[in-house]
């Protein structure tokens, strides 16, 4: 399992264990972590599951793709470290990654 | 206003499942107008996927969403579907001889049935999450340009890194006062013939491009007057500063909202329209609803279960408009009367 801690704009932490393969998105999803829309399910077509990568895990987590980075362009307050969570998948070398989320999804 | 269009069904959403709605209807000798408020046809497949494959249409292992869109305007192309793009149907009702239907741009339609395709409704603009932006709608802010003279000796300024948001860059800047691109990096999802034409009016000064954010909207009452943008100033680190700005046009891509259906006086649930599994009409005899916007108990979302309500649809719907004939059961592959249909003898 991989624990994913999740902070939302208000400053309210969730910690919760999600399986490797599996998307920093869907966990959340999974484990009724709020400020996560994820409007097309995972499919980087929605731009709603915007979260900001804590500065210690950014290289962990790599870089967006080009149709990842296309698609943030439909985000809202996109910063050096925003990624797409359901572009994020889990393995074993991100257990305690930690991500922000927004304070709106557009 | 023009005379109104008569049609035997008027399909409202040209999604996969109202495109297949016309070969069912069409099998049965009903003709269809289609409306969708998009500029072509394919509905979320040709919006949010079309690149994207689906694995789960049946005899098709994987297709794109355009690709399953393209087959099915082939598939139904001897029915001859008219079709009225870039208009939302806003108002339904019931008249003697069925149902009248007005769009957004005064299209009258006069239709025997009326299918609703209309899938999670109708595609609408986003709306960055900018405190007191709905103040300015309308009057300051635009999420599409409908009338250029909106912006006529104004300072325009468009958010986004798209189609759009180069187009319009292009066609206000030879009216507007002033026009300023902003977007949050130096790539665009453009085609690169308007980028280079951008770039070369920008360094003729006739425009301005910025890589930033807005982040406030500053004016009195409805009248934007300026912008506050973060971002980095002169290739240095970011900064907030203020540029004027009496329009404003945002491009941050579609979403779906219900929209006018929710006023036709249909029962709802939930923003969905309850149907019957035999004949999928809605509480209103004659208005049918298939596709992923209707609910009944077991409802999948899915483009294959879409494509089955509209064959039984299409055979309620014959009933409805020819309550005397009896319709024959027949297969596409023996029936030399829907082959005649098909265009095949
Ligand atoms: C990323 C993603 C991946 C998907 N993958 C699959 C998959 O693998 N398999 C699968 O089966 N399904 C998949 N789906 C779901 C599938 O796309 C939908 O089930 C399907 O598009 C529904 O078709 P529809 O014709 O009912 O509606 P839509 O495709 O939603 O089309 C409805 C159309 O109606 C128009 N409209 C609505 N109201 C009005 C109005 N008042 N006036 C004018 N026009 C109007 C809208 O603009 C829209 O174009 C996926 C969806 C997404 C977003
Ligand atoms: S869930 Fe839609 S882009 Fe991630």
């Amino acid at each position: 399992m991989v624990k994913i801690t999740y902070i939302e704009n208000s400053g309210k932490v969730h910690t919760v264990e999600g399986e490797p393969g599996q998307t920093v998105m869907e966990t959340a999803i999974r484990n009724a972590v709020p400020g996560i829309v994820a409007e097309c399910g995972g499919a980087c077509s929605c731009a709603t599951c915007h979260v900001y990568v804590d500065e210690a895990w950014k290289e962990k987590t790599g870089n967006p793709s080009p149709m990842e980075e296309d698609m943030l362009d439909f985000a809202f307050d996109v910063r050096p470290a925003s990624r797409l969570s359901c572009q994020i998948r889990l393995k074993p070398e991100l257990d305690g990654l930690v991500v922000r989320i927004p304070e709106h999804q557009n | 206003m023009t005379s109104p269009v008569q049609t035997d069904a008027l399909i409202v959403g040209a999604g996969p499942v109202g495109l297949f709605a016309v070969f069912e209807l069409g099998l049965l000798d009903i003709k269809a107008h289609l409306v969708d408020i998009l500029d072509r046809p394919g509905g979320q497949c040709a919006e949010l996927y079309p690149e994207k494959p689906i694995y789960d249409i049946p005899a098709l292992p994987s297709v794109t969403g355009q690709e399953l869109t393209d087959r099915l305007m082939e598939q139904i192309k001897p029915f001859g579907p008219v079709f009225h793009f870039g208009e939302r149907v806003d108002m339904l009702k019931r008249v003697d001889s069925g149902f009248e239907a007005v769009t957004d741009a005064g299209t009258t339609f006069l239709a025997k049935v009326v299918v609703i395709a209309a899938g999670g409704g109708s595609f609408t603009p986003k709306r960055p999450p900018l405190a007191g932006i709905e103040a300015f709608e309308d009057t300051s802010v635009f999420y599409a340009v409908r009338k250029m003279d909106a912006f006529r000796g104004k300072h325009v300024v468009i958010v986004g890194g798209g189609d759009s948001a180069l187009d319009w860059t292009l066609n206000l800047e030879p009216i507007a006062k002033s026009v300023t691109l902003i977007h949050r990096r130096p790539e665009f999802r453009a085609a690169p013939d308007s980028v280079n034409k951008m770039r070369a009016l920008e360094a003729a000064g006739r425009l301005k491009f910025l890589i930033g954010q807005v982040t406030k909207l500053n004016g009195e009452g409805s009248e934007l007057k300026s912008l506050t943008v973060r971002g980095p100033v002169n290739g240095g680190p970011e900064q907030e500063y203020g540029i004027a700005a009496e329009r404003l046009i945002p491009f941050f891509g579609l979403t779906m909202k219900l929209g006018p259906i929710a006023d036709w006086g249909l029962n709802l649930h939930e923003n969905l329209i309850p149907v019957d599994t035999e004949r999928f009409e809605t509480s209103e005899p004659g208005i049918f609803a298939i596709g992923d916007i209707n609910w009944y108990p077991g409802k999948l979302k899915l483009i294959l279960s879409g494509f089955h309500e509209g064959a039984l649809m299409a055979q309620a719907a014959h009933r409805h408009i020819y309550p005397d004939k009896r319709v024959v059961f027949q297969y596409t592959t023996s029936s030399s009367n829907l082959q005649k249909k098909l265009g095949l003898l």
